[in-house]
């Protein structure tokens, strides 16, 4: 069953992801239903908007509980960009809240010595292997669009960085768990390659 | 690094792209999904679309362009041109856009800004500000309507309004250089740059490579916008991206299509 669930909690825009997924023969469903997501191969967390309204939101779906419950069972769960901040214990946008925990450490703002949001196309600098990132090489470029970034508590869960005023972590993983602070989707070939080796990962 | 962004800006009109683009060979040079293909393939960094007419019936026109390109092309989409409530903006989102562009209904309506950004993130809220120096006294007005209206606000303070509303990023065009090829408004520019803290797209009045050079060294912009120099292949991207490249700038190289 190579299907995807991509968790709907209620953001917009999906559509570029969805349309990424197609181009390499991913299927997809949008879904909060626990079975069908129990039913799928993988799961997507996507996400734009506020760490604070995002995590209420997935609460009170109780996907938290649906979430944590399939990372255990070792189920391959891809957050990306606000979703992989929600892999995180807790973030302090809008004042303190807390995300999954899937991925020990916090999400804080970017410091304004440099522009925020972060807006642009950045360069990957690999820290540690990770098979997301099979094919791609020190200074490939990715598009980046956020003011908040992750701070995990253990460096071994960072495996990409980007360099913007401070070391941003790109590309985090533990065990199952994945997250891409920038968007493969709007990314050109350099996202489609991730999107292939996550397509690799799932089946 | 962070690179410095190239973007064209495709001007929208009944659908079709006004003027067309003929930097390749499209079947169709008119048809904006082409358009959009064809410069994502060549090396844009994001890509505007500018709905010229912007009317209600043009917005559904519009959402029926994005989708189709979204569906095509992985890089940012940018939409403008008419966009007056939440729900224009909320179409164009769904509809696959990344940002969109607000101009003259956030003069009318700042409040606009707020909600949308809380609503959506700043990040896609995008402010289009039009510009044009007062020479009387000193400063830059901000000109709605297409740049038909002269709201006489200053430029400046409604760009520090703008972020502190929730504005993500400030499309900052020169009504003085548009058009003039003489190059972009360097001092408009830097002005904008040194009172915000969002990132700018400098716009209006690019002509040759060295423009892009010159707003790129001596502002702290970190996009430079330009329309019919793309699409009349004056001033092919490879070419402009190798320039700035070879000159320091943090610019993306895209790889080759094999």
């Amino acid at each position: 069953m190579s299907r995807i669930a991509i968790i709907d909690y209620g953001v917009g825009n999906l559509y570029s992801v969805q349309k990424m997924l197609e181009c390499v023969e991913l299927e997809w469903v949008l879904t909060s239903d626990s079975t069908t997501i129990d039913s799928c191969c993988g799961i997507l967390l996507p996400g734009v908007g506020a760490f604070k309204k995002a995590s209420e939101q997935i609460t009170s779906r109780g996907l938290d509980e649906i979430l944590k419950l399939q990372a255990s069972k070792g189920k391959l769960i891809l957050g990306i960009c606000l979703g992989m901040q929600l892999l995180f214990d807790c973030s302090t946008e809008d004042g303190l809240s807390y995300g999954l925990g899937l991925i020990e450490g916090m999400v804080d703002l970017i410091p304004s010595k440099v522009k925020v949001p972060h807006v642009g196309w950045n360069s990957l600098d690999m820290t540690k292997e990770c098979k997301m990132l099979k094919n791609c090489k020190d200074g490939d470029y990715v598009y980046f669009v956020h003011s908040y970034y992750a701070k995990p508590q253990y460096k071994e869960a960072v495996k990409a960085v980007t360099e913007y005023g401070i070391k941003i972590p790109a590309v985090v993983s533990k065990d199952n768990v994945y997250g891409f602070q920038f968007h493969p989707e709007k990314s050109g070939s350099t996202g489609m390659n991730i999107m292939k080796n996550l397509k690799e990962m799932f089946i | 690094m962070l690179c410095k962004r190239i973007i064209p800006c495709l001007d929208v009109k009944d659908g079709r792209v006004v003027k067309g683009t003929n930097f390749v060979r499209l079947v169709d040079a008119g048809d904006p999904v082409e358009a959009a293909k064809a410069y994502d393939m060549c090396g844009a960094d994001e890509l505007v679309f500018l709905d010229i007419e912007a009317t209600n019936e043009c917005r559904k026109t519009m959402c029926d362009i994005v989708r189709k390109t979204a569906a095509e092309v992985f890089i940012p989409i940018t939409v403008g041109g008419g966009v007056r409530k939440m729900e224009d903006i909320t179409e164009l989102l769904n509809a696959g856009a990344d940002k969109v562009s607000i101009n003259s209904a956030a003069i009318k309506n700042p409040e606009l800004i707020r909600e949308a950004s809380q609503k959506y993130g700043k990040q896609c809220i995008v402010i289009a500000v039009d510009a044009k120096r007062n020479t009387d006294k000193g400063n830059w007005e901000v000109y709605v309507n297409g740049g038909r209206v002269n709201t006489k606000i200053d430029a400046l303070e409604w760009c520090i309004q703008a972020e502190q509303m929730g504005a993500g990023e400030i499309l900052l065009t020169s009504i003085d250089r548009d058009g003039m090829k003489t190059g972009y408004d360097i001092d408009l520019t830097k002005a904008v740059c040194n009172s915000v803290n969002i990132p700018v797209i400098a716009s209006g009045g690019a002509g040759n490579k060295k423009d892009f050079l010159d707003i790129f060294t001596i502002s702290k912009c970190d996009a430079a916008l330009a329309a019919s120099l793309f699409h009349f292949g004056e001033i092919p991207i490879p070419d402009l991206k190798q320039y700035l490249f070879d000159r320091n700038i943090p610019i993306r190289i895209a790889e080759k299509e094999v």
